[in-house]
């Protein structure tokens, strides 16, 4: 096979973005440490750059490689997600890593080849790119995850993540071999054509798929896949934690819709039962045991297995939904995803800046008294709790009426009066979260601290997530017609 | 005489569930990688085999690519094993108990 002007063009953002990893760790030796947020600004250019090279793709879809890549709407609706969080992670990064004494340049190489291993994920239409790409976001993030190399509990998260991750990954790759032998190809289209009218007990095909939805339930921090979770969120520096929690679960989102929609559609009587199964274990554990955490990094790791529970009930709408309908159940996923971002986002970065000259800040009385030390921070805060406990007019409210929509079409009520009984138990840890700000006085010697939002870097941080939060929790239309427009067709 | 496609997956799926059960009960870090390692190989049987069944070159290619991955990724978790190492003086992962519920 011939490299082709086509195909490279197709890879363009791809290509940009592992140039730029590149650059930064060729550049990080011969700069000096007074000029290092240089390489972050260059990275920041890049994502401007491949969002304007991706935003223009939307609406003209092509494959290429053979059909190892595809770029359609699909799989810009989520690069554009991903750049949007990767620049906010940069951000954040700036006054972060300062606090925290991480002056690795190749920090930022490392964003970025992470952000390439995502791009590849939701633009393969292959198995071989879609575990590449989860490969190379994985291994990334192994490495930032121990970052804080002082730090025994980072290093601690690092080995969790990297021994669990290669666990999952066997596993998945296993499914995916397994799979190839059934039908005989690695390309989802392929696949698809293979297994149609293929019985449904046809057990090859059924381990395979059962052994890809694990190694998927890793990635996407599913219960009972989910142990390594909190101790990799809450170990890990705060700006990767909210790196993983949002573009790694957007990715890993991404890539598993497109697996199980395009290429083992023929399977969804099966997986949507499996998913079924998953989904209310995800939704009754993750907000269970956040009720018990002391640790505020913790709470939301279990607050974001919680949310992965919601957003699978897009998923299995979609499985038992008429393939004409099923487009819907599964923009209702992309939404959910996309509104989390912001919400969970915010709230990283409120931790984040609340790790000042040696405090940790990350536990639920580091936040007592707050409203009285930084009003402004309190609030946000508040508005982040309020939209990850989906009360409206908050984003967390409009991407919890769509999933339960879809789930209510799908003949699935009672699945979506579940996932509304724990969405009303949650409330509970979030809003205790506001209470101990609110109703507490602030502890002696944490009491006014300096400035908080002490980086302008920050404050842009904040005010995209805060006008995310309330922009689409009041006016949600633009994103909800840009997933519509953007969702997979089951055939 | 050619060897039955069966065989070769019951061999991989001997392999897989060793390497399976030897990340679960095993507590020495590295023979955790070792068996990590065993299921990514227990793949690669699998690939080979199929593409011969098949008569069908992917499957090799994906081996390529599955073996570029592992050793990539040995090399990263060695390297956290290492710095692991120097700050805990213990590679035993009962050891590792700073992250708890």
């Amino acid at each position: 096979m011939m490299l082709s002007a086509h195909d490279l063009f197709a890879i363009l953002p791809e290509l940009l973005v592992i140039f730029a990893a590149c650059a930064v760790l060729a550049l990080d030796p011969i700069t000096p440490a007074a000029k290092k947020d240089g390489l972050a600004w260059l990275s920041l250019g890049t994502m401007a750059i491949c969002m304007g090279l991706t935003a223009a793709r939307f609406g003209s879809p092509t494959t290429a490689f053979g059909g190892l890549v595809v770029i359609d709407n699909y799989s810009c609706f989520w690069k554009l997600l991903l750049y949007f969080v990767t620049g906010l992670t940069i951000l954040l990064s700036l006054p972060y890593l300062k606090e925290e004494r991480i002056y690795f340049g190749e920090y930022y190489g490392f964003v970025l080849l992470a952000l390439s291993g995502m791009m590849v994920m939701v633009s393969g239409a292959d198995l071989l790119t879609i575990y590449l790409g989860t490969e190379l976001m994985s291994i990334s993030l192994y490495i930032m995850a121990g970052l804080k190399r002082a730090d025994a509990k980072s290093l601690e998260a690092s080995v969790k993540y990297f021994v669990l991750g290669a666990f999952s990954s066997g596993i998945l790759l296993y499914g995916i071999s397994l799979l190839y032998g059934s039908a005989g190809s690695t390309q989802l289209p392929a696949i698809a054509a293979a297994i149609a009218g293929r019985s449904p007990d046809d057990s090859l095909l059924l381990i395979a798929t059962i052994l890809i939805a694990v190694g998927f339930s890793f990635k996407l921090a599913v219960v009972p896949f989910h142990m390594w979770t909190p101790d990799v969120y809450q170990g890990a520096p705060t700006s990767v934690t909210a790196f993983m929690a949002v573009a790694s679960k957007a990715a890993s989102f991404g890539a598993f819709m497109r697996v199980f929609v395009e290429g083992l559609g023929g399977m969804r009587a099966n997986w949507s039962l499996m998913f079924l199964l998953l989904c209310m274990g995800t939704l009754i554990l993750g907000n269970i045991v956040a009720l018990v955490q002391t640790n505020v990094k913790r709470m939301l790791a279990y607050s974001s297995i919680a949310h992965a529970g919601y957003a699978l009930i897009g998923v299995v709408a979609a499985g038992r939904l008429a393939p004409t309908e099923a487009a819907s159940a599964i923009s209702s996923v992309m939404l959910y995803i996309a509104l989390y971002a912001f919400m969970t986002f915010g709230a990283f970065a409120i931790i984040a800046l609340l790790r000042k000259g040696g405090l940790e800040g990350d536990e639920i009385e580091d936040f007592s008294g707050l409203a009285k030390r930084h009003p402004f921070a309190a609030l946000l805060m508040l508005v982040f709790m309020v939209s990850l406990a989906g009360i409206p007019p908050t984003a967390g409210f409009i991407g919890k009426f769509y999933v339960f929509m879809s789930a209510v079409h799908a003949g699935l009520t009672w699945l979506a009066v579940l996932a509304l009984v724990f969405a009303a138990i949650s409330a509970y840890f979030y809003l205790r979260l506001v209470m101990v700000m609110y109703m507490r006085e602030p502890e002696a010697g944490t009491a006014l601290l300096p400035r908080f939002v002490s980086s302008p870097a920050l404050s842009i941080v904040l005010a995209c997530a805060i006008a995310g939060v309330v922009f689409f929790g009041l006016y949600p239309d633009p994103i909800v017609n840009l997933a519509t427009q953007a969702t997979l067709t089951l055939k | 005489m050619t060897i039955p496609i069966t065989y070769y997956l019951v061999l991989s799926a001997i392999v897989f569930l060793t390497g399976l059960v030897g990340v679960l009960i095993r507590r020495n870090i590295i023979a955790i990688l070792l068996s990590v390692e065993l299921m990514l190989n227990a793949t690669n049987i699998n690939f080979v085999a199929f593409s011969e069944h098949l008569r069908d070159l992917g499957g090799q290619v994906f081996v390529f690519f599955a073996l570029t991955v592992a050793a990539a990724e040995v090399a990263v978790g060695l390297a956290i094993i290492i710095a692991l190492h120097r700050a805990k003086d213990t590679i035993d992962v009962e050891q590792f108990t700073l992250l708890k519920w």
